[in-house]
């Protein structure tokens, strides 16, 4: 598909806007998207785009304390700048390792960074208990409290009102 | 060419217009995403690994009462047309389809399919677990994919983390993996200039709206679809009954648009619902657009008993079959032929002949 504006180069963003009642989808190419000051593909929508790209000025600057730029996924050796660039993870494990810097960002794109609904565990692993987890939240919101982070304690808050 | 005879209805049971508010739901979809811990999401892992991934994953669904019968598609071995086919019967995304401009069908694209369950495999996570059903239907649709994702479960490791939920590839996906979509039709609100604040007001509450085909699709036919923006922080229920207030809001809008169409204008609205249902029924030559905003004004025509003796399922039927690739292949005529416009109209003209001389 070419580029709606110049028609020449291959249109890489496909952009539905709403002007009244009319929604009309424009495809441009990244230069004319540019231009028209829409963020190319890469960078990807919203919000997930902003976030990334704030990351990534993040990372080429001063990194987040503890959080060194070249730091890889032990398993897959996928880095936080491979995930700036794809938008995608590289395997399980890297939420592990990376939890810290995605743990803000899905906080901005879910408006909480805890999952409450079914809860899974792998065939032969015995399911948790729930009261263990019960205990295992009390202590994270007391940590929580004690360190200050009252946005993670009012999450913990309302995750163990659910639990409960 | 692929033999679409091997899928229960075609894999089309979701267009017989027999769920609830079928005069403007079409069709209600649920999705989980899914990944196998012990493999490295799509992105990273080689194309033996896919196959293992596929394999494990047939075999558990083969295991599974629900899926045991199930019809399979290699993407990766089907050609443009028949893979163009399965999107526009919104078995598999473009993603899978490789449809994407410049994409490429990734290798290990597949397609397991039974009744209204389907499993897209190697797509942007492992698994896509999907269930599709007629009209306005969530929680039936939600029972059906969590009952399939259950059996899975047991018989596969799932990616989960005890504070991120079922582990995604892209964190717009975690938590639940959930993502629930209902494809309706909304003329009445783009008549009366009111849709675009409607849309509006549903990204403010967490919800997304797309054109027909879904993600990064445009708007035809006045179809959109409305879904939930977000997957983590709410339970399964809690994000159906969300989204599920907010579409019976929108159904109602519509419907009060819908009358104060008739109320206001009502020779405009007639005269513009039998022009569509006119040109359709005689016109030589249609491309797709036209075809499917003049459908869009015969089912406002149907759905306010402006236009009797047409049934919504024809006008699914219609909807599905004069799709590009739907009738090249009918046709046997290549993608982009422009005889297809020709064909598209000629059988529009005898569909609708057919309707008419039986309800007279």
């Amino acid at each position: 598909m070419t580029c709606d504006q110049c028609h020449e180069r291959e249109a890489v963003v496909h952009l539905t806007q709403i002007v009244d009642a009319d929604v009309t989808t424009l495809h441009l190419c990244e230069r004319c998207a540019a231009e028209r000051g829409v963020e190319p593909p890469t960078v990807g929508k919203s919000p997930l785009g902003s976030f990334l790209a704030a990351m990534g000025k993040e990372l080429e600057g001063a990194a987040l304390p503890g959080t060194p730029t070249d730091e890889s996924c032990t398993r897959c050796g996928a880095t936080l700048r491979d995930f700036r660039e794809t938008g995608r993870l590289g395997c399980p494990d890297c939420w592990r390792v990376f939890e810290t810097q995605l743990r803000e960002l899905v906080r901005r794109l879910h408006g909480s960074t805890f999952h409450v609904g079914e809860r899974y565990a792998a065939p032969g692993v015995a399911r948790p208990d729930p009261e263990s987890e019960l205990g295992a939240l009390r202590e994270q919101l007391r940590v929580a409290i004690e360190t200050e982070n009252f946005e993670l304690a009012a999450e913990l808050r309302d995750r163990l009102r659910v639990a409960e | 060419m692929i033999d679409l005879s091997l899928l229960t209805d075609g894999g089309m049971g979701w267009l017989d217009a027999s769920g609830p508010g079928s005069h403007l739901v079409l069709s209600t979809r649920v999705r989980l995403a899914r990944n196998l811990a012990a493999h490295p999401f799509i992105g990273r892992n080689s194309d033996r690994e896919r196959e293992t991934i596929l394999r494990d994953i047939d075999a558990a669904a083969r295991d599974t009462v629900l899926l045991r019968h199930a019809a399979s598609f290699r993407l990766d071995r089907l050609d443009q047309a028949d893979r163009l086919v399965l999107h526009e019967r919104h078995l598999v995304s473009r993603e899978l389809a490789g449809l994407d401009p410049n994409g490429r069908v990734r290798y290990g694209a597949a397609l397991l399919a039974q009744d209204r369950l389907a499993l897209m495999l190697n797509e942007e996570d492992h698994l896509r677990l999907q269930c599709l059903h007629s009209g306005f239907a969530l929680d039936a649709a939600y029972a059906e994919a969590d009952r399939l994702d259950t059996e899975l479960g047991r018989r596969l490791g799932f990616a989960f983390h005890p504070e991120f939920g079922y582990l995604t590839a892209c964190p717009t996906n975690v938590g639940t993996g959930l993502r629930a979509s209902v494809l309706i039709h909304l003329p009445g609100l783009v008549l009366t200039k009111e849709v675009s604040r409607v849309l509006q007001g549903l990204t403010q509450v967490g919800l997304t709206f797309r054109g027909l085909y879904g993600e990064g699709s445009e708007v035809v036919g006045n179809f959109f679809q409305l879904s939930n923006q977000t997957t983590l922080g709410k339970t399964e229920p809690e994000l159906l009954d969300h989204l599920g207030k907010m579409v019976r809001q929108v159904m109602d809008y519509e419907e009060q648009a819908r009358q104060v169409l008739l109320r206001s204008a009502p020779t405009i609205i007639e005269d513009k619902v039998w022009r569509a249902f006119g040109l359709l029924r005689y016109a030589r030559s249609l491309s797709f657009d036209e075809a499917m905003n003049l459908l869009s004004g015969v089912r406002l025509g149907v759905g306010t008993g402006l236009v009797p003796g047409v049934s919504m399922y024809t006008l699914n039927k219609l909807l599905v079959h004069t799709q590009p690739a739907h009738l090249a292949i009918a046709e046997g005529l290549p993608l982009g032929d422009p005889a297809l416009a020709i064909r598209r109209a000629t059988h529009v003209r005898r569909v609708l002949e057919d309707e008419s001389g039986r309800s007279a």
